[in-house]
């Protein structure tokens, strides 16, 4: 049996969903990514962090290392020599964690999406990623959008199993 | 009922060990449990871990850092001293006396650190170990006049 946050319950709608407001609103105020930038996207990664946009008011703050992060910022273009690093730190991160791809070059190669030899197209097809932020880089307010939006995706979760999906998809193995 | 002062730290003792139970347990109970290989290797920026985290340090910095903390130390004690130095009423009671004394023992005190300071420089550990690069005798091949013909052919 894994820990309460592993598991999923059919029963007690109520209760739980208090449970998930509690748990999700915890999560959302506090989306510590992890530091690190590939390439230009970084630079306005390191702005929105500064004073002048100042994430922290959302609860960002940059952690030095996987251990004490939820989120990971992929920001900028990703190699096939980084994808094993970016693999293993998103594999150091606890659960629940959560990616944002930050600029074009992460979300499907950007500029090298024909011809880089050397760049995977899109981070998704190593890591699974929540947010796409688009942009070539991105503005600090678009990286702002990109949390909003993880944060809106994390308000909505739930610990009660998706009933309605599960008798659907009986029903299509039925039928 | 009356504690005891090891009462108190009895009790601290106690709270200190309930706190960090009861925290661990509930965490074990919460937290999604998924360790997998590369999880539970050590954090290397990502990178594979090379070696023992036991480093070497060259042993001759220990010596730069023990002068190093002597020196602090002595100005550590120089602040109290300082404070007793200047006390008017001691000063005026002895008639000038207590200042000459203190002074005097200050002196004493910052010439055997001195001394010390002597020793270590005059046994060399002051000197840092530098790289001596011996400069190769190296005679290109190509003589000197061929760069001027080659400078003044444009």
């Amino acid at each position: 049996m894994g820990g309460f946050l592993d598991q999923q319950f059919g029963e007690g709608g109520i209760i739980v969903s208090r449970v998930d407001d509690l748990l999700n609103w915890a999560r959302l105020s506090s989306m510590w990514p992890m530091g690190f930038g590939l390439a230009c996207c970084a630079i306005e990664m390191m702005g929105t962090n500064a004073s002048g946009y100042d994430l922290d008011r959302f609860g960002v703050i940059p952690r030095p290392s996987p251990r004490l992060s939820d989120v990971m910022i992929v920001a900028g273009t990703v190699t096939f020599k980084m994808g094993d690093r970016v693999k293993r730190l998103y594999e150091q991160m606890p659960e629940p964690r959560y990616v944002i791809s930050m600029g074009s070059c992460s979300n499907c190669g950007g500029p090298y999406w024909e011809h880089g030899y050397h760049v995977v197209k899109g981070v998704d097809r190593i890591i699974p990623v929540d947010v796409y932020v688009p942009g070539c880089p991105p503005r600090p307010e678009a990286l702002i959008g990109g949390i909003l939006k993880l944060q809106e995706k994390i308000r909505n979760e739930s610990r009660m199993k998706p009933v309605a999906l599960e008798k659907i998809l009986a029903k299509k193995k039925a039928g | 009922m009356e504690l005891s002062p090891f009462g108190t730290v009895l009790l601290f003792l106690i709270g200190g060990l309930a706190f960090l139970s009861v925290t661990l347990f509930a965490g074990k109970l919460l937290r999604p449990d998924r360790p997998n290989d590369q999880k539970l290797t050590t954090y290397e920026n990502g990178e594979d871990p090379v070696g023992s985290a036991w480093g070497r340090f060259n042993p001759r910095y220990y010596i730069i850092a023990l002068i190093f903390i002597l020196f602090e130390v002595e100005l550590v004690f120089l602040f109290p001293w300082a404070i007793v130095f200047s006390n008017a009423e001691w000063v005026n009671e002895t008639n000038g006396a207590w200042g000459w004394l203190a002074i005097t023992e200050m002196f004493i005190f910052i010439l055997l650190l001195a001394l010390g300071l002597a020793w270590v420089w005059a046994k060399g550990y002051l000197e840092w170990v530098r790289p001596m690069p011996v400069a190769k005798d190296f005679k290109g091949k190509v003589p000197l006049e061929k760069y001027k013909e080659f400078n003044s052919r444009a």
